[in-house]
């Protein structure tokens, strides 16, 4: 009854193999602390709900995610409409700029943005020079600096999501409804925006997880106010080494994660199912 | 009317692309300019122009040892990677598994993971292995960080890849294992060396796992430059970053020389 069992199945052993020695084993390790260190219990869960500034850190990751997401996808939509519509040689351009900081290391460009936005920086000699502002604008080190960090590196992941939807739709739908007689912002907001909704959704998940677990970003462009869970991870290991503290952080933080994708997963599934 | 909205967006799509692109690339180019400063502090516009920070770079021990560990590092877990991933690429393509879906995504969670946890799961576990510190740790660690991005891009190049060329090849008698060296591997071999490529700059650039797993003694680029950045900056960063930037730019190349060449060749 049963199917010969396929040789080519052996070539997955090694890959997952490295996966639950390596990853799957260390991680499920960590989380386990959570319960158990220092007495088996849910007392770390208890003492994150109690301290304020835990709970500070929290709602600085989540207000963080959240702001950043909506920014991504309103700038990531014309450049991926101009991708998905323009001629091939604009595309290419566009391709190759989004691509290159995508490949070019995070640090290298979160320190690149602290040179362009400190005092005596690009952008404030540009904004006094204009006569916009008669003072330096203070841009590092608070929510504006982790902002434009955090979208330098997260636009590539909103917009090529978004090309591929784009890419997907038949000009002849916006066509069908200008000719309908539909404004242009109505057909677009009718028409076009529902089906880039599967591009969007995606892109807006994949921002808004990569930014909860974010270290590097409100660590060199944040001040105090945008301490983020990663860094309380952090500090929880290198400064206290409470393995407990840490395991219970880690498992929050992949909580929402694990619950944003799956909405994702049911929405953008229900998306397909409904065409 | 109908035009007009139309103008409107152009334009309006126009100015938005612009002002991205500048503010993708605006760094970048400050970075390089800072680099062949002639000052010793992050001073923009620089006051004049030298070649001391990359002078600095290649000898000043802190730089040329890190450097050293990131090859070390780099070499090995990119080669493993590339052939764990794309041999488990191949079995979820084109093998039938029960559960194949659930695997591969089982196999893209350390990049869907926050890097964090990862880190200070590995640090925890190495501490009673005495990993930490070790080359053989921090290779390990990459191993896991970068086989998802050779899977992702060895099982795309698969699923482009007509299945019926492998089939003709063993229906005319060439056994597996010749069928996929002779036809298979050739027409792959651009996905797996862009996947190779791939692991290599996220090995490079992996910050998080290695500064939780290295030490002062082994410590790779990432990390001395984390604590450069930390530290007292001098361009001796943007000297590293620029070369950081120039390896990107011909990797980026490379990528798109090889994933044309597997274009055409899909097509013919």
């Amino acid at each position: 009854m049963n199917p010969p069992p396929d040789r080519r199945a052996l070539l997955l052993v090694p890959a997952v193999l490295v996966l639950l020695v390596a990853f799957v084993g260390p991680v499920g390790w960590l989380l386990a602390r959570a319960f158990t260190q220092p007495q088996p219990g849910l007392q770390n869960f208890q003492a994150i709900w109690q301290r304020q500034g835990y709970l500070q850190v929290l709602w600085n990751t989540i207000e963080i995610s959240a702001m950043v997401t909506p920014i991504c996808l309103l700038l990531g939509f014309p450049i991926a409409h101009a991708m998905a519509t323009g001629s091939p040689r604009l595309r290419r351009w566009l391709v190759f700029i989004v691509l290159l900081p995508f490949w070019t290391s995070l640090l290298v460009r979160t320190f690149a943005t602290v040179i362009l936005l400190q005092r005596t920086g690009p952008v404030n000699a540009l904004l006094i020079g204009l006569g916009l502002t008669a003072e330096p604008l203070p841009l590092l080190y608070n929510m504006a600096g982790v902002m434009a960090g955090a979208l330098q590196v997260l636009l590539p992941f909103v917009i090529f999501p978004l090309h591929a939807a784009m890419v997907r739709i038949d000009p002849a739908y916006m066509q069908a409804a200008l000719t309908l007689g539909a404004r242009p912002m109505r057909a677009f907001f009718r028409v076009y925006l529902p089906l880039t909704m599967p591009g969007l959704l995606t892109g807006a998940t994949l921002v808004f997880i990569s930014t909860l677990g974010y270290f590097v970003t409100p660590a060199m462009l944040g001040g105090p106010h945008q301490t983020m869970i990663a860094q309380l991870i952090q500090d929880q290991i290198a400064q206290f080494g409470n393995w407990g503290m840490a395991g219970a952080l880690s498992l929050l933080l992949l909580l929402v994660s694990g619950v944003t994708l799956l909405l994702l997963h049911v929405t953008v599934g229900l998306k397909a199912a409904a065409r | 009317m109908t035009g007009d909205g139309m103008d409107l967006w152009r334009r309006l799509r126009g100015l938005v692309c612009t002002l991205v692109a500048l503010y993708l690339i605006a760094p970048l180019v400050i970075v390089v300019i800072i680099s062949f400063s002639a000052a010793s502090f992050l001073q923009f516009p620089p006051p004049g122009l030298s070649l001391r920070w990359y002078v600095n770079l290649f000898h000043d021990p802190a730089w040329t040892d890190s450097l050293a560990v990131s090859v070390q590092i780099l070499i090995p877990s990119a080669t493993l990677a590339t052939l764990l991933g794309t041999a488990a690429s191949y079995a979820l393509v084109r093998g039938r598994i029960p559960g194949a879906q659930i695997l591969g995504a089982a196999l893209m969670l350390p990049i869907i993971v926050p890097a964090i946890i990862t880190a200070a799961a590995l640090f925890g576990v190495y501490r009673g292995l005495g990993l930490n510190g070790t080359l053989t740790g921090l290779i390990i660690g990459h191993v896991v960080i970068t086989m998802p991005y050779v899977v992702a891009t060895v099982s795309s190049g698969l699923r482009t890849m007509d299945p019926r060329l492998e089939d003709a090849a063993s229906t005319l008698g060439a056994p597996p294992l010749a069928a996929f060296r002779r036809v298979t591997l050739p027409l792959l071999l651009p996905a797996i060396l862009s996947g190779l490529l791939f692991a290599a700059v996220a090995s490079f650039d992996e910050l998080i796992v290695s500064l939780f797993v290295s030490t002062a003694r082994v410590r790779p680029v990432a990390v001395q430059m984390w604590s450069n950045i930390r530290g007292d900056v001098d361009p001796t960063i943007a000297a590293i970053a620029s070369l950081c930037f120039a390896f990107a730019f011909l990797a980026l190349l490379a990528e798109g020389f090889l994933r044309r060449r597997s274009g055409t060749e899909g097509q013919r």
